[in-house]
């Protein structure tokens, strides 16, 4: 049985009302969004700002209401719960954020920021609690001796680590991160998505990953949902997908990420035209006013999440019909044979040195 | 590249003097240039120095605060010591530079057109006619739709993608030399970024400007570059032709981002880490900066600064180790 259940999500913000208080405009930011999410493994919403999944991500959490739909959580209900049972259900699924310099409470040391959620749902015994926050840091990578320090004591990478060990404090299932390396350097990002990748082998942990980073997805996702104007277009395994693109947002999304290998031999699909508001999103396909395939059915018709036998569904009209999208792919093999061998040599080297020393010499440094 | 650059920089030293009396090292030593018509990729990590280089250039550095020696040669002149009325009738003119932040480098409280008309009455005078209609001019060859139009509009009005095109037509309103764009699609989306990227190829190639594109993303390096210059703590540690820094990196800072980052065209298990943290920027260590988190560290590595050196032709590397090849062969 699916860990995670959603059915016909469907949240509209009010964008603008009446001097009466009457609601004269809606922003459809979710609108019949349906997926579902094994324990253990990862799922990732991508789409471009405004898409609608970081909207998706806290609606499963609930910290905002759906208007409608059906969530169930490891066969519960989550929309009939109440205010005690459903703090209950957030021990099980937590949340970790874009940016980690706005998600800490500046005021808290590390060591009061994680004994918090032990606290809250009383997990460990007062006397105990010390020691279970050295051993959350060290599961992060950091040293446990660091608890006493504030959170402008530390580096992006290392704030972000300090909100994974928050999240996993209180031993979850599933945790939403939504964008969780966008904000980070080049070289913190690996560390985090290794760091993400080695906690889900070791705990078993689910992943919703909240990304506009195809490349970030196809590293860390199980199964990917792309996103459009408050609907999933395309859904599949990642393999799947980043092997063969069905839906043409899909395919221009894939096409437009830079390749960092020069003089890559592909086609980029440019799509023309700005993204269109989800005020007031196109009628029929919600694509078609940027869509390079575009049929007169499309503009009057909206298409339905069609699987195929795998489980690989598109909302396409024309999804029979689409030229193949090889041309779009990158061809495999991006580092070249001396490039290869540098990389592994240099992650070799670094490999004996623990993942605790990261940035551990800087904090000290900082605080002279 | 051509015998005698648009733009040339000899060491180039930039200190800032804080409040409190700290001195942070922001830019040492860099030699860089640009031929007419070239792409260089100036990349980097937070804090490397790539955008107080490019500030410098454009003399935008607060004159209380920073400490600037070495010499940027452009269109003869030496940049640092041209007088500030010389330097105003440069910038905007021949020099002109895009930010990342579409969103708040366009005064809110204009038109778009009023924007771009000032910078053309600046430099090039002629009535305001000619001037608004040179404006729509621009806006239609950054491919804004419908600009009779949309140049009366207030930037508020704009997507993100369509102020990053107004604040391109505004750089090249005068037709410039040399155009810095200093992480130019960072803020947009993907698709917006592509299209950015492609008008950026379309107008270099109409234009035969030089541009020196500064970002963190190897991938747009990739994709628009014809040379780029790695930065780490505030020196140059590699300068390489595209396909070369690709293929053959030469440094072990620039092998550590190559291997970092996720790729659609190669599938890693775990990804490359760089251990460790960047150095103390008001006490910067004395030997080699990136020796600290280097996994080829040497002793002698930490005792003198390396010099950066030609290992092949056109391609240098302030690495004592290299050829890395001979590392792993």
């Amino acid at each position: 049985m699916a860990l995670l259940e959603v059915e016909g999500l469907v949240k509209h913000f009010v964008a603008q009302r009446s001097l009466l208080g009457r609601a004269l405009a809606h922003v459809k930011a979710v609108d019949g969004v349906s997926f579902s999410l094994e324990a253990g493994k990862t799922l990732a919403l991508v789409g471009e700002s405004g898409c609608g999944k970081s909207t998706v991500s806290r609606l499963v959490l609930r910290l905002i209401e759906p208007d409608a739909g059906m969530i169930r959580f490891d066969g519960r209900n989550l929309l009939a719960l109440d205010a005690g049972t459903l703090r209950a259900f957030r021990r099980e699924a937590q949340i970790i954020f874009q940016d980690p310099y706005a998600s800490l409470n500046p005021r808290m040391t590390v060591g009061q920021i994680l004994t918090e959620p032990l606290a809250l749902h009383d997990l460990v015994p007062p006397v105990r609690r010390a020691e279970r926050v050295a051993e959350l840091l060290r599961l992060v990578g950091l040293e446990p001796r660091l608890a006493r320090r504030y959170p402008h004591e530390f580096s992006g990478g290392q704030r972000q680590r300090i909100a994974i060990a928050r999240a996993l404090a209180v031993e979850p299932k599933l945790i939403i991160c939504d964008e969780p390396v966008s904000a980070l350097d080049v070289s913190i990002r690996s560390q985090i998505l290794n760091l993400l990748r080695e906690l889900q082998d070791r705990l078993g942990l689910a992943y919703i990953f909240v990304s506009h980073d195809l490349a970030v997805v196809k590293h860390i996702a199980d199964h990917v949902a792309v996103m459009n104007l408050g609907q999933i277009v395309e859904t599949a395994e990642a393999d799947a997908l980043f092997a063969a693109p069905r839906h043409p947002y899909s395919r221009a999304l894939l096409s437009a990420i830079p390749l960092p290998q020069p003089k890559a031999k592909r086609t980029t699909v440019l799509l023309e035209g700005e993204i269109p508001s989800a005020l007031n999103p196109p009628a029929g396909c919600r694509f078609h006013t940027r869509c390079p395939f575009v049929i007169e059915r499309c503009r009057n018709e909206a298409p339905a999440l069609l699987a195929d036998h795998t489980g690989h569904a598109t909302a396409c009209h024309r999804t029979a019909e689409l030229p193949s999208a090889d041309a779009i792919l990158p061809a495999a093999g991006g580092f070249s044979p001396v490039l290869a061998k540098l990389v592994a040599a240099f992650s070799q080297k670094t490999e004996g040195s623990s993942p605790a020393g990261v940035g551990i010499q800087y904090a000290a440094s900082a605080t002279k | 590249m051509s015998a005698s650059p648009l733009i040339e920089i000899k060491d180039l030293r930039i200190r800032f003097h804080g409040d409190d009396g700290r001195i942070t090292h922001a830019v040492d030593s860099v030699d860089l240039s640009v031929a007419n018509g070239a792409t260089l990729g100036l990349v980097g990590e937070s804090g490397c120095g790539k955008s107080v280089t490019s500030l410098a250039i454009m003399g935008l550095l607060p004159k209380q605060s920073a400490e600037i020696s070495g010499a940027i040669r452009f269109d003869g002149f030496d940049l640092l010591t041209t007088p500030d009325q010389t330097l105003r009738d440069l910038r905007g003119n021949r020099l002109a530079m895009i930010f990342q932040e579409p969103m708040t480098s366009l005064n809110p409280s204009f038109t778009i057109g009023d924007q771009i008309i000032e910078t053309i009455l600046r430099h090039r005078g002629g009535s305001r006619r000619s001037a608004r209609d040179r404006a729509i001019e621009l806006l239609r060859r950054v491919h804004i739709p419908s600009p009779e139009r949309r140049i009366d509009d207030y930037p508020h009005k704009l997507s993100g993608g369509m102020r990053q095109r107004v604040m391109i037509a505004m750089a090249l309103a005068c037709d410039p030399r040399l155009l810095i764009a200093d992480e130019p699609t960072t803020a947009l989306d993907v698709t917006l970024q592509a299209q950015i990227l492609e008008l950026m190829r379309e107008l270099k190639a109409a234009s035969g400007a030089a541009i020196i594109l500064i970002t963190h993303d190897l991938g747009v390096v990739a994709e628009v570059c014809d040379e780029v210059a790695v930065m780490y703590a505030g020196e140059i540690v590699e300068r390489a032709p595209v396909d070369e820094l690709f293929s053959a990196p030469q440094h072990p800072y620039t092998v550590g981002l190559l291997g970092s980052i996720p790729r659609l065209d190669h599938r890693a298990e775990q990804l490359a880490t760089i251990e460790g943290m960047v150095p103390n920027m008001a006490q910067p260590p004395g030997g080699c900066r990136f020796a600290a988190r280097c996994p080829f560290v040497l002793d002698a590595c930490t005792r003198v600064p390396p010099p950066l050196v030609e290992v092949s032709v056109g391609h240098l590397s302030r690495c004592i180790r290299a050829p890395l090849e001979l590392l792993v062969s």
